[in-house]
């Protein structure tokens, strides 16, 4: 009954939480704190912070962080199964569409579109996350000593070494992270 | 055979390993499977890889799961989606597992803060590089419409904090107005001469 209950419970958030990231964090709130309290709200808080620490998307984390403390590994599984099962379905009607339409002028049109948009959603969630990395959680301030120069130094010597030599960026940021978790601990 | 075989054990290996490596979820993948799937592997073509961005950012669902499945179907159809949705599933299924078991240990450990702290800025340069180079080939195309979808949607999601959903729509409906135009034109044009 608990499985099942999971699984319907993030099929739903799987379902409304349109455009990712933190547009699924009301929903798993509500489903998980306030309708079934299989979380307290600071075990809720708590899972917000590890989900944003660790890789993957947070609708997903937070599937497999209630379903392993309500049921074991087997509620794991099941409740990211039912997180990304209506995207599986909507997406692959939707993909199905695309292949089929793409080469319709009026689709044409749309997707020339939305291109650039794309290109501006991009770059609008890397500036948060520098934004984030430099100023930390209180935002953009003018005040100099809100400044995190270690993360402006990273930063600024990634950036070079992606431009100058096109590496893997996944070493970059290994290597960043290794450099300043260095810089943080001794200074 | 084998060629199938060595690509689905390449799409699944690229989007664990990029799903491993993406923090803080969402838009941020697609960046990083742009940099993999069309500037190293050259599976597919840049506007192409922006197409199934804009369809996974409009469908529900976490972006990340919806980009992988657009990609694993492109490439290699529902078996390669399939491979790219556990490629992309399980390393956060094998994380949080492991985390919630001493979470409390994980979220006060400072070497795991400094870390994470230290590759928030390598992610952002690494951001960085990618809008530079999709940026500059907008601009390159030289239509103003383009440029200036770019700019609004940017202040429109940034600074206005809009719904993203919104914004797609509306940009979508701005593409499609600006072929109907343009049509037109070239209809009465032809009708001219």
């Amino acid at each position: 009954m608990t499985l099942i209950k999971l699984f319907w419970s993030f099929f739903q958030i799987g379902l409304f939480s349109i455009g990712g990231g933190m547009a699924a964090m009301p929903l798993i709130q509500n489903q998980v704190v306030n309708m079934h309290q299989w979380l307290t709200l600071t075990e809720f808080t708590d899972l917000i912070t590890i989900a944003e620490m660790t890789p993957g998307p947070i609708a997903i984390n937070s599937a497999t962080f209630v379903g392993i403390r309500i049921a074991g590994i087997p509620g794991a599984i099941i409740a990211t199964i039912g997180c990304i099962l209506p995207s599986c379905a909507i997406v692959s009607l939707l993909a199905w569409l695309y292949f089929k339409y793409k080469e319709l002028t009026l689709v044409q049109g749309i997707l020339s579109g939305l291109r650039p948009t794309i290109v501006a959603l991009i770059a609008s969630a890397g500036l948060s996350i520098f934004i984030l990395a430099v100023w930390g959680e209180g935002g953009f301030s003018m005040n100099p000593q809100a400044i995190n120069l270690v993360s402006v130094l990273l930063f600024s010597s990634a950036l070079f070494i992606l431009r100058k030599w096109k590496p893997n960026p996944i070493f970059v940021m290994l290597g960043s992270g290794i450099i300043g978790g260095a810089i943080y601990l001794i200074i | 055979m084998e060629n199938k075989k060595h690509i689905y054990r390449k799409l699944f290996a690229c989007t664990f390993y990029l799903s491993a490596f993406t923090f803080g979820g969402g838009f941020v993948i697609v960046p990083l499977m742009k940099k993999k799937f069309v500037d190293d592997l050259k599976w597919i073509e840049e506007n192409e890889m922006l197409n199934l961005a804009a369809i996974a950012q409009s469908s529900p669902g976490a972006v990340a799961v919806n980009a992988a499945i657009l990609l694993g179907h492109r490439i290699a159809g529902i078996s390669g989606a399939l491979v790219t949705i556990s490629g992309t599933v399980l390393p956060p299924l094998i994380t949080l597992s492991v985390i919630s078991l001493f979470y409390a240990a994980f979220r006060d450990n400072i070497v795991v803060n400094a870390i994470l702290k230290g590759m928030q800025a390598g992610f952002a340069a690494v951001i960085a590089d990618v809008v530079l180079n999709l940026g500059s080939n907008v601009l390159k195309e030289k239509d103003m419409v383009s440029a200036i979808i770019m700019a609004g949607a940017f202040i429109a999601t940034f600074f206005l904090k809009i719904n993203v959903i919104y914004i797609i729509l509306a940009c979508g409906c701005i593409g499609a107005a600006k072929i109907l135009i343009q049509m037109k034109k070239a209809q009465k044009d032809g009708e001219a001469q």
